[in-house]
């Protein structure tokens, strides 16, 4: 996967979200909320990436981003995991009236507008990220779940599951160890984009304002910026390119991924 | 045939052919500097192992490999002089399908499955001259329809791929490869895919294509009965070179060159010849394995009263320890089906099922699991059967922990144990199935289902996606299993000459009943059903004009509608002996001699018993 140069970059880009995410905060020079310097900085030695119309600093910002776009795309992706493959699993293995019903369900859940359902949640209860993770967490899932299911249908016809049968493995053995373990690698492609979206949906969300207030966002940020973009260039800039990096490194890992898997099959 | 052939010029000629397979890890040499040369009129043989460079060679001289990874280094491929490896690609077009007609191994998926069949023998047709109008090429597509032996040309041509057979399949490919009167044909492993008697029926239209045509034919096949039968030269290849060519009878009779008499001295036992494993005779007692009438029924519809595939209809057999029954029929005859019912991954229709005394017929839970232990299955296509993503000694020792053995057993060091037990070295255990060739996956898998110490091993064609060394090798494996570990087996194959070599009985299975068992001595030797002769006389012998002597019988058609068998006897519709009972009255499996029994009305029930 690392042979391919897409997937090179791509694990570079998500490798940078991940480091930033992770220390980011605790090595920006400043408090991103803090007016501090003067307005308008353009980019310097004290300043990286320019300051905002408020002084405030744009390469503090963008380290604090990072952490909350990690967070939401890690719990995101662990929630739609988790349901995903459940849904898909026993959609697939059970077939019949249990896939009937689980698929109407999950057409349910593909067709709600995800975004518009975010901003609903957002303005009834308030914004904040733990409801910002849920929507999209429950609203995320039915991609994988088809996805999982559609391996599982062919997967369970294979010889070697029937070998298993004859073995004696049980059912749910069979699920975990013999299909499960085939089906992943299809599904961590698809979750790689649906991680993607879903930081790209978070960056709007914030863009518009109804992100978290408490924690900084690149979308928040580049909404800040793009108010003076006639005057000044870099506080729209960085914490745009912030975003691009962050969702093009989970599109090209799961495209490498996708090769990569797909050549060993 | 042999002997005769042509002494003109080659029409077609590989000259220094060198081809390389370029990977991430450099080049490879899969072809290293071949020459063959076919005249009009003639069959060379093309033989060798799978890897060989059989293909691969025929490929490049059409250009059809896919560059890269494949890569022309040297060499010519001339046709009728013209060299095809730098002709312009648009004429190479008009020479492919028009002077050099293909034949693939694979009848599945070398028609296009949604195209009527006859439209696209036809646009095999219109595709070389636009001249020919639709309805000539239709009339010509009747006719060559017709001439492969296809019933009913005109009807069958406007059905659809998944509606014919594979033998059926096959004849329509060679009408298109021949539609265009060909210069030379070339057929790469033409029934490889295929049941012996559909096989037979295949070699014989191809012979006809090429009398019909008077083309200069190059037949790849791994078989050497086949090469016997259709060669008049052979060419013998062997990592990417041709080590000898010769006429078919020289060769046979004298290889020149250790590769070829190695290659001879593996083919296995012809029939007739007398087995060359001891018999065991099963020792007296209780038998292991008794089953029971047993029936196996697919509803076609949704619902189970509507009509049903009667895939085994009525077997009744049983298996002393120590001993091994072959069951040998055509695909579709309900063989795998009998195998997964007996091991209970299908469930009966009615019927019985006994291992060692207990009825197993009906078992579920911790019973079932238990039998699972002792009454094991090996499935034909290794590459299928084990988990791509764990590793062969992970897959051995999985077994044991299903079972809960694995602790207790030490279950590691006992993979490790039968790994090697089945010749493969405890050094490839944390190897991935992918990187083993499939004669090492059919040994894990065999290893696998030792595991649990079984009395009985069901093994469903355990060989026939084998090469035939591999094939011998595994074959005595198994045999030596056998005696050493006093297993009872139970072996499904396609092939007389696999079940011979192992087996101490065999049983004759035709569309879902047994028509003749017997010791399988007695049965290869003195075979009283009209099906299993034709079975017999269809199984190629790598010996050239063995088969004339002998006789044949070629079987025409396919296996009825399991759906709906006939009332009678079930073979009737393609016996060429059958008499008016037949139709009406279904024969039963009477004696004839100490364990051998036919169901057949000609052979005539035992004096004094009622009809």
């Amino acid at each position: 996967m690392v042979r391919r140069p897409g997937g090179v970059i791509g694990v570079a880009m998500v490798g940078l979200l991940v480091g930033v995410g992770l220390i980011g905060p605790t090595v920006a020079p400043r408090d991103p909320f803090a007016i501090d310097g003067p307005s308008l900085a353009s980019p310097s030695g004290t300043y990286p990436f320019g300051t905002d119309p408020l002084g405030r600093d744009v390469w503090s910002g963008v380290l604090h981003g990072a952490r909350t776009s990690l967070l939401v795309a890690v719990t995101v992706a662990l929630l739609v995991l988790a349901v995903g493959t459940a849904v898909g699993m026993a959609a697939g293995y059970r077939a019949g009236w249990v896939d009937d019903i689980l698929m109407r369900i999950t057409e349910f859940a593909q067709v709600l507008p995800r975004f518009f359902l975010a901003i609903v949640v957002i303005a009834l209860f308030g914004p904040g990220l733990d409801r910002l993770i849920v929507v999209l967490g429950l609203t995320s899932w039915p991609l994988l779940a088809r996805v999982v299911r559609a391996e599982l249908l062919s997967l369970r016809e294979r010889e070697f599951v029937e070998a298993a049968r004859a073995d004696g493995a049980g059912t749910m053995r069979i699920v975990v160890r013999e299909l499960l373990p085939n089906a992943l690698a299809p599904a961590l492609v698809v979750l790689g984009l649906v991680v993607a979206q879903v930081l790209l949906i978070e960056a709007s969300l914030a863009f518009l304002g109804l992100g978290d207030p408490n924690a900084v966002s690149w979308g928040y940020l580049a909404n800040q910026g793009q108010r003076v973009l006639r005057v000044a260039w870099w506080p729209a800039v960085f914490p745009g390119l912030a975003i691009v990096i962050a969702v093009l490194g989970c599109n090209l890992v799961a495209d490498a991924l996708n090769d990569a898997l797909g050549a060993r099959r | 045939m042999s002997g005769t052939a042509p002494r003109s010029d080659p029409v077609f000629q590989i000259r220094g052919l060198t081809v390389d397979f370029v990977g991430p890890s450099g080049a490879e040499r899969a072809v290293d500097g071949v020459d063959l040369g076919v005249r009009p009129g003639e069959t060379l043989g093309v033989v060798g192992e799978s890897g060989a460079g059989k293909s691969v060679t025929v490929l490049a001289a059409l250009r059809l490999l896919p560059e890269p990874p494949a890569r022309v280094v040297a060499g010519q491929a001339l046709l009728d002089g013209t060299d095809l490896l730098t002709m312009p690609s648009g004429e190479l077009r008009s020479v492919r399908g028009r002077d050099i007609g293909m034949v693939f191994q694979d009848p599945f998926s070398s028609l296009h499955p949604s195209y009527r069949v006859g439209d696209q023998v036809a646009e095999a047709i219109r595709v070389h001259d636009r001249t020919v109008s639709r309805s000539a090429a239709r009339a010509r597509t009747a006719e060559l329809l017709d001439l492969v032996g296809v019933p009913h040309p005109t009807r069958r041509a406007r059905e659809y791929p998944h509606q014919w057979s594979g033998g059926m399949r096959q004849r329509a490919v060679i009408a298109m490869a021949i539609a265009n009167g060909p210069k030379v044909l070339i057929a790469d492993e033409p029934t490889t895919a295929l049941d012996v008697t559909t096989q037979a029926q295949v070699l014989d239209v191809l012979r006809t294509a090429q009398r019909e045509t008077g083309a200069a034919t190059v037949l790849i096949t791994h078989d050497l009965g086949v090469i016997a039968e259709m060669a008049d030269r052979v060419a013998v290849f062997h990592d990417g070179r041709v080590v000898e060519t010769a006429t078919a009878t020289e060769l046979f009779r004298s290889p020149r060159h250790e590769y070829t008499a190695e290659l001879l001295s593996r083919r296995a036992g012809a029939i007739g010849a007398p087995s060359t494993t001891a018999v065991l005779r099963a020792p007296p007692g209780p038998p292991v394995l008794e089953v029971e009438d047993l029936v196996k029924h697919f509803p076609t519809g949704r619902r189970a009263t509507g009509p049903a595939v009667h895939a085994v209809d009525g077997i009744t057999f049983t298996l002393a320890p120590g001993e091994s029954l072959g069951l040998v029929g055509e695909s579709g005859c309900g063989k795998s089906t009998l195998a997964r019912t007996v091991v209970r991954l299908l469930e009966p229709t009615s019927g019985r099922i006994r291992l060692d005394g207990t009825d197993i017929t009906r078992q579920g839970g911790a019973d079932l699991r238990a039998t699972r232990a002792r009454l094991r299955i090996v499935f034909q296509d290794p590459s299928g059967s084990l988990n791509p993503r764990r590793r062969i000694g992970d897959a051995v020792a999985e077994p044991l922990r299903i079972h809960g053995r694995h602790r207790s057993d030490d279950g590691r060091r006992r993979a490790l144990e039968l790994l090697d037990r089945v010749g493969i070295g405890a050094a490839l255990a944390h190897r991935w199935p992918h990187e083993l060739s499939g004669g090492q996956r059919q040994r894990v898998a065999i290893a696998r289902a030792l595991a649990l110490e079984p009395r009985v091993l069901v093994l469903d064609e355990p060989v026939s996606s084998l090469d035939a060394p591999v094939r011998a090798q595994v074959l005595d494996l198994l045999d030596e299993l056998r005696s050493d570990l006093g297993l009872a087996y139970l072996l499904i194959s396609h092939d007389l000459t696999v079940v011979r070599q192992v087996c101490d009985r065999v049983a004759v299975m035709y569309l879902g009943r047994f028509v003749e068992t017997g010791a399988a001595d007695a049965v290869c030797t003195r075979p009283e059903h009209p099906y299993t002769r034709a079975l017999l006389s269809a199984v190629p012998v790598a010996e050239p004009g063995a088969r004339a002597e002998r006789g044949r019988i070629v079987l025409g058609g396919d296996l009825p509608d399991p759906t709906d068998p006939p009332s009678g006897c079930r073979f009737e519709s393609r016996c060429g002996q059958s008499i008016a009972r037949c139709a009406t009255v279904d024969p039963s499996l009477t004696h004839r001699g100490t364990d051998h029994e036919c169901a057949c009305h000609l052979v005539g029930a035992p004096t004094g018993a009622a009809p």
